[in-house]
This record gives C-alpha cells, structure tokens and sequence, in this order.
C-alpha cells in the first residue's frame, strides 16, 4: 500500500511538470545529444550551441550573423593594443538569481582557458584579465588580436559564485577520473532555463521571465529530443512528435515536401567542401609523390565534373564552390569564385606533361559520417580520376578511424569540409588549414605544404586591426591559394531544417545553428 | 560439488579477462578518442597533452593492467565524452534496455507457445502452413527493417503509437521504469514487438518440433483413449512437457537479446545501454565501450555458469568428479 501510494505521488507531480497544452513548447528531434551540460567539456559545436540557449556569451550573433552586444554593452582597445576593455550589462542576473558582474567573466575565461579545458583553442589569444570594477573588466591578449569577439561569441559565461560553491572553477579533467558538477547542472544568463536533462532521451528548457533582453521568440520553453536513425526523424516529424528539426535527411526532402504536414526549411550552408593533396616527398605506399607539381592538382581539378556532382550527387541542392570559403564569410570576393571548365582531354595532356605514370595509385580518404552524401561524392571523384588515368584507392571509414591517418600523413588525398565555425571569419581557415605547420598554425594542413608568401601575408593578418586592410591581406592570400590549387574547393553543401505547420517562424542560419530566441509557433506571431 | 563450482567460476573468470583483452585489442583500431574530444582549433601540442593525460601514450601492457585493475574494483573511469562515470551512465541505462528486454521476451511466450501449438496440432492445415511460412520471415527480416516497417504503419500512417523514444518514466529508487505511465506503456509496444519478432519464431518452432514428439508419445495416446478432452490433453499434458527446453532457451536468449536490442534501441531511439555503446563507438569512448562489453559479457557468462551448474545439480553425469566414473563404467 505505501509503494502504492508513493508511486500515485510521484506519477502526479512527473505530471504536474508537465507544461499545460496551450503553450508553446517546441518540441526539438536533433540528430543527436548534447554530451553534457558544461559547455567547456567537449570540443563540440552542436552541445556549445544548445547551450548558448542558457548560456550567453559577451557579445553574441543578430539575425544576420553580425556580432552585436550581449553580456558586454562596449568595448575598447587600450592604447597598449593588447589589452581590451569590456563595459558589462548591468541588472542581468543568472538563472539562481545572482547578479551578474565583472568577476564571472574572469572566472569564465579562467576556466575555459585552463590548461586541462578541451575549449581552449576557441580563445587562444587570452592571457590575463583583471577586474575594473564590477562592470569593466580588461582582457590582456598576447599580441594584437582582430578577431577577438568573434571568439567570444562562443564563450560563454558562468557565475562565479556557483562555480565555487560547487567546486568547479576548473573544467571536468577526464584524466583525472572527477566528474564535474557543471556536467548535471545549468546556470546562465540566457533566454532558456534547463528543467530537467535525461541524456539520450529529452532535455527540458523553460523560458526565462527575468532574462535581460526582450524575447523575439513566443515560446514557452522547448524539449531537445535527440533521434539518431534519420528514418525515425522523419517519422516522428510526419506523424507529428516533434516540431522542429535541424537534420531533415536529404534523401527524404521530396517526401517531406510533399506533405502538407511539414514545411521544409533549405538553404546552402557555410561550409565548404574540399579535396587536399599531399606535398610530402613520397606517398603513404612509399612511391614518388607526383602531387606537389601544380599540373597534377590542375590536371585533377579539370578531370572533375562539378556540375555532374552538383545535380547527380547533391540533387540540385549545392552551391557548386570556386573559393575556399562561402560568400557570406568576410575576405570572400566573387574573383575568386570562379571554377575550370570540365576538360578531360586538357587534364590528360597536363598529366602526361608532368610525366605522371600511367595507373598511378594513391589513397584517397574520405569520412562516411562525415560531409553530406561523402561516401557518393567521393566515389564519383574516384571515378572521374579514374577515367583521367589514375588509380584511387578509395578509403571510407568513421572520422574516429580517419582521424589519425590524416593528421599522421598517412594517407594521400582528402576531403575536408571547413565552415570558419566558431569565428565566421576567413581568417579561420587561413591559419588552421594553409598556413604552413608551425607551433599553434596548420592544425590542419595535413598535406604538409609550406608557401612563406602566404604565411607572411596570414600572419600580417592576424595582428591588423584595421578591418579593410585585414580582409585585403586575407584575400590575397586565397588569391594564392586559388592559383596553386593548394586544396580544390568542390561545393558548399545544402543544409535542410523541416518544422510543422506548428511553427510559424524559424530562421534559417547558414551556420547551420538552431537559434530558438527566434522561434516563434502558433498563429499569434 | 565445491570443486566443480570453483572450476566454473575459474572459467568464468578467465573468460572474462580474455573479453578485456580482446576489446582492448579492438579499441586500438578504433581511432583516436583525442581527436574527438578537442575542437577544431585546438594545436597539436594540446592534443599530445590530452593523450598524454588520459594515458594512452602507455603500451598496450600497461593500459590493460591498469583497466583490469580499476574494473575490478568496480571502476570504469569517466567517459570521454558524457564526462559522467561510466558506472552511473549504464545503471541509468538499464533499466531501460531490461524492461525491453523483459517485455519482449514476455511477448515471445505469449505469442510463440500458443503458436507452436497450433502449427504442432493442426499440422497439415492451410493455417499451420501460412504460420510456418510467415515464421520464416520473421527470422529473415532484419530487425531494423521490422522496426522501421512499425513505425511506418502504427506511428506515421495509424497514428496510435510514438515513434520513438520511452515516455514518460517513474523512479522507483535508482530503477526507472515506463510501465506505470500510459506513455511510457504506449512507447514500449513497437520497440519490444519489433525486438521479439526472431524470438517469438525461435519459440514457435521450437514448441512445434517438442510438441510434434509429445503427441507421439504413449501417455497422449492413453490419455485420449481414457476420454480427456483433446483440448486438455494438448494445452496440458503435451504442452507441459514441452516447456522444459523453452525455459531453458528463454533464459539462454536473454543474453542475446540484450545483445540484438542494439538495433532496435537505434531505430526507437530508446535511451538503452545499446544506444549509449553505438554513441560510445562513434566518439571513440574507451571507457564506456570497455564497461558496456565486460557487462554484456558477464550477464553472458553468469547466465551460462547458471545454467552449467544447474545442469550439474539436475544431472550428477555432467560433475567432473563423477564423469570419470560414469565414463569407465560406459
């Protein structure tokens, strides 16, 4: 009787939680879960940005991906260039009711830039900072700095005091075997306060009354129900469960279109598509790396049909791509987002020029979770190459698997998909994908080229403060990566959210994130 | 007696460090966790860091020592990327996969006894032949694609039942279960029909072919000529005779299942054990990986030894101390 009893109470208040029908509650089936609720624990982008939901930064993304003020209402650089003063927002308070200040930036950008935080690398100009008063705080960098509110739009900010009382000023070190109380728990200063959090099953965010800024949004609070198998996805988006979804499988875009119960959202996303090249002395098998040679990589450039890949492989629905980053990222210009005719003939004489051998064999390694529709587009490279007179060994496997092979140089050509994320700045690949590999630039040059011109010109960049003259550096330096053909952009790949008629706002972000204090629902709007 | 039960326990033990090694063997090919865990900028020397921090610069000796060591104890580490002890993610996780588990298994008998009678007792009938043959689909789809048919017919063409996930659950202690809400009633039925499609076959033509030999047997026969109902005699008499090695399967299969709901937690997205180990594979998390195979191995090898020694104490033939014996007398 008295289990009886304790079980109808606990029934009644789960019940109680529940939120009445007439509110707007989004219901959300992401393609997966967020790993944690510490946003500092995993290098990863999708849990950072349902995070930002509840946690927000000091400066943040508008509609139109501009940096716009957040948590910091204005900024200066001090007359020593290095050193940045922030003037802090104030009456906001976090979600336990303490105020915000200047002592829970320095402890935010303390702990997300602590030696053991796997975040690190997203503010890695930051060396010191000093509290002004309780809302001016000085951020010291370690030379002058452009893009450093680019980077602050993914850090967000902690309370202080809620960190110390639970023991988690420090990031969760894993190799220290601790678990992390932010790992459990939530507290920020953002649009959405998380209820309650079951992993792999829902994540419940209410709305929060007292946030600072005045909501866009209509909505009572949203549920992230993570469904991996995409055909369940679109299961439960036909039959109605969920509301909203950031991964509407491409295969399955007619099929949504042409239901009347849900409204499919396309557009091109930021990240653009591309195939490196080993410049090593000799290929993974030993041989002699034929690449490094210009007339190779143009020979293989002009062997490829990208308008076949666009209409065949993508359906349509790619941005066939000439330059290594999207239009809407800043140094992009339309010169150089131009592509070489499809010549077979003219690819064969560059080769037998460069004197490549006959059935030359290399590896060519590509993800299958990785880029959409990777595993169609790479073996129609494949066969393109193919048909110019090579030998691709095609390798498909897990990133997890690829990983090591492409950062060990054992492997030869590769796909590599880079959206700028999270500077939206072709600053970005410039020094992680063609810089030359050298202390913390050319993480990912993994074709180990080395160009000094461009380096000069990259790093130029990186300390000009002077935006025109930073985005001129920056482009001269695509300017050479486009006459080399140091990597072969291929597309910037098509992006599809879907929601029910349930929902009558949601912008599209070519960033490919979800920002709900957009959402509205409802026919209220 | 002792003595065949501490053998068995030896075995059982020395089976289950072998699983430990070879899973230490897998994860090697793997991947690297460490560039899973860090974000795109980080620089090489972060990364040698970390992997330097998590241990996985030491040979492959030593990793395995120290794992045996900590599993020992009873501690897994912390996942990679959940960073939650692992200990904690699986106990959250199975209630979830048993109650699948368990209702599946439940729908097996249910479904695959009655069945096998019919198909033993009317065994040239139009209906004993659409059964059998239906049964053979049944092995032959592959779960995910029952799975998906499910969801296409009940949840998006029907309406009746959820597509995914577990409802909503109630905690009893550290237990959480769905078979107390009306949702979480509701999400169980596709995941555990869809899980039991093999299992019900498995049973049906296993009661068939003991049923098909009962009804030879000279106490039906008997029984018929002394004027019990034909009802009785087969739902009763036969069918009792029969359960012997269906109990005997059901417990064997439990293991399977817990192995095969994998699949079907993939498909329904039900937050089981199976769909923290396929997250666990794509994000290369040693730690859950490791802790998921020694569990499903264990729950293996005690279902096993179980079964072993229960065997031994049924049948005194199969102890070792008397097996030499018996096999001098034969």
């Amino acid at each position: 009787m008295k289990l009886r009893h304790f079980l109808f109470v606990t029934a009644a208040t789960s019940a109680l939680a529940l939120p009445a029908q007439a509110q707007n509650i989004l219901d959300w089936g992401a393609n997966r879960d967020i790993g944690s609720l510490d946003p500092y624990s995993f290098g990863d982008s999708f849990t950072i940005n349902v995070l930002n939901h509840v946690y927000e930064g000091l400066v943040r993304y508008d509609r139109d991906l501009a940096i716009e003020p957040a948590l910091a209402t204005s900024w200066e650089i001090l007359d020593d260039q290095v050193t940045w003063r922030f003037t802090l927002r104030e009456g906001v308070t976090f979600h336990n009711g303490n105020p915000f200040t200047a002592e829970d930036v320095q402890a935010s950008l303390e702990r997300v830039s602590h030696e053991t935080s796997p975040l690190k690398g997203n503010l890695p100009a930051y060396v010191s900072s000093k509290v002004v008063d309780d809302y001016t705080i000085d951020v010291t960098l370690n030379g002058t700095y452009p893009l450093l509110l680019n980077d602050l739009t993914n850090i967000h900010i902690f309370d202080r005091d809620w960190l110390v009382d639970n023991n988690a000023e420090l990031p969760t070190d894993i190799g220290a075997g601790v678990e992390g109380y932010a790992t459990y728990n939530a507290n920020g200063t953002g649009p959405f306060i998380v209820e309650s959090r079951q992993p792999e099953a829902q994540t419940v965010f209410t709305v929060n009354p007292d946030w600072w800024d005045e909501a866009q949004h209509n909505l009572d609070g949203f549920v992230l129900r993570p469904v991996t198998s995409p055909a369940t996805r679109v299961a439960a988006l036909l039959s109605g469960e969920i509301d909203f979804t950031n991964d509407a499988p491409v295969q399955d875009l007619p099929r949504l279109e042409a239901s009347p119960d849900v409204n499919v959202l396309e557009g091109v996303d930021l990240r653009t598509v591309m195939i490196g090249f080993p410049f090593r002395e000799t290929l993974a098998s030993g041989e002699p790396n034929p690449f490094a040679d210009i007339r190779v990589r143009e020979a293989m450039y002009k062997a490829i049909d990208l308008q076949l890949i666009h209409d065949r492989i993508m359906r349509g629905k790619s941005r066939i791509a000439g330059a290594v980053v999207a239009p809407p990222i800043p140094g992009y210009t339309e010169d150089l987002d131009t592509i070489p005719a499809y010549d077979l003939e003219g690819a064969q004489a560059l080769l037998a020029e460069a004197g490549v051998p006959e059935g030359l064999s290399f590896e060519f390694n590509c993800l299958s979770d990785g880029l959409v529709n990777e595993e169609q587009f790479c073996q129609a490279l494949a066969s393109m190459w193919s048909r110019l007179g090579l030998e691709p060994q095609l390798d498909v496997a897990p990133r997890a698997v690829q990983s090591p092979k492409r950062t060990g140089g054992k492997t030869d050509v590769y796909t590599l998909g880079w959206a700028t994320l999270p500077m939206l700045d072709s600053y970005s690949p410039l020094i992680q994908i063609f810089h030359s590999k050298e202390g913390n630039s050319g993480v990912f040059n993994w074709g180990d080229w080395s160009y000094p011109e461009l380096d000069a010109l990259v790093q130029a960049a990186g300390s000009e403060l002077d935006l025109d003259t930073r985005l001129k550096l920056q482009n001269d330096a695509m300017r050479i990566i486009k006459d080399n053909h140091i990597m072969i952009p291929l597309h910037q790949q098509p992006m599809a959210w879907a929601v029910t008629p349930a929902v009558s706002d949601m912008p599209l972000f070519p960033d490919n994130k979800p920002r709900l204090w957009f959402a509205r629902m409802g026919g209220d709007g | 007696m002792l003595a065949f039960l501490l053998k068995r326990t030896a075995n059982a033990a020395f089976v289950m460090l072998a699983v430990a090694f070879l899973a230490f063997l897998i994860f090697r090919s793997f991947g690297d966790p460490v560039e899973m865990m860090v974000n795109e900028q980080a620089t090489q020397e972060d990364r040698a860091e970390l992997r330097e921090r998590l241990g996985l610069n030491d040979g492959f000796f030593t990793q395995y020592v120290r794992f045996v060591t900590n599993a020992v104890q009873g501690d897994f580490g912390i996942s990679y990327r959940n960073q939650q002890d692992v200990m904690v993610l699986i106990a959250e996780r199975l209630p979830a996969t048993f109650e699948l588990v368990l209702v599946a298994t439940v729908i097996s008998l249910v479904v695959g006894i009655p069945l096998g009678v019919i198909t033993a007792v009317h065994r040239d009938s139009r209906l004993a032949d659409a059964l059998q043959l239906t049964s053979i689909v049944g092995v032959s789809l592959p779960s995910f694609v029952v799975g998906i048919l499910l969801i296409l017919a009940f949840s998006v063409t029907l309406g009746w039942l959820p597509a995914f996930g577990r409802g909503e659950t109630v905690d009893i202690g550290w237990w959480s279960t769905g078979l107390l809400t009306p949702s979480g009633r509701a999400a169980l039925v596709l995941p555990a029909v869809s899980l039991s499609t093999f299992q019900i076959t498995l049973v049906m033509r296993l009661v068939r072919a003991e049923m098909l030999e009962s009804l030879r047997a000279d106490y039906v026969k008997f029984a018929r000529a002394r004027g019990v109902p034909r009802r009785r005699v087969h739902w009763v008499h036969a069918l009792r005779n029969c359960l012997m090695p269906v109990i005997t399967l059901t417990g064997m299969q439990i293991g399977n299942l817990i192995a095969f709901a994998l699949v079907t937690e993939t498909v329904f997205q039900w937050p089981g054990m199976g769909l923290l180990f396929i997250q666990a594979v794509t994000f290369v998390d040693i730690p859950v990986m490791a802790a998921y195979l020694m569990l499903v191995s264990f729950i293996f090898v005690v279902l096993n030894t179980i079964v072993d020694v229960t065997y031994a104490w049924v049948d005194p033939r199969l102890r070792d101390d008397t097996a030499k014996a018996g096999a001098s007398n034969g």
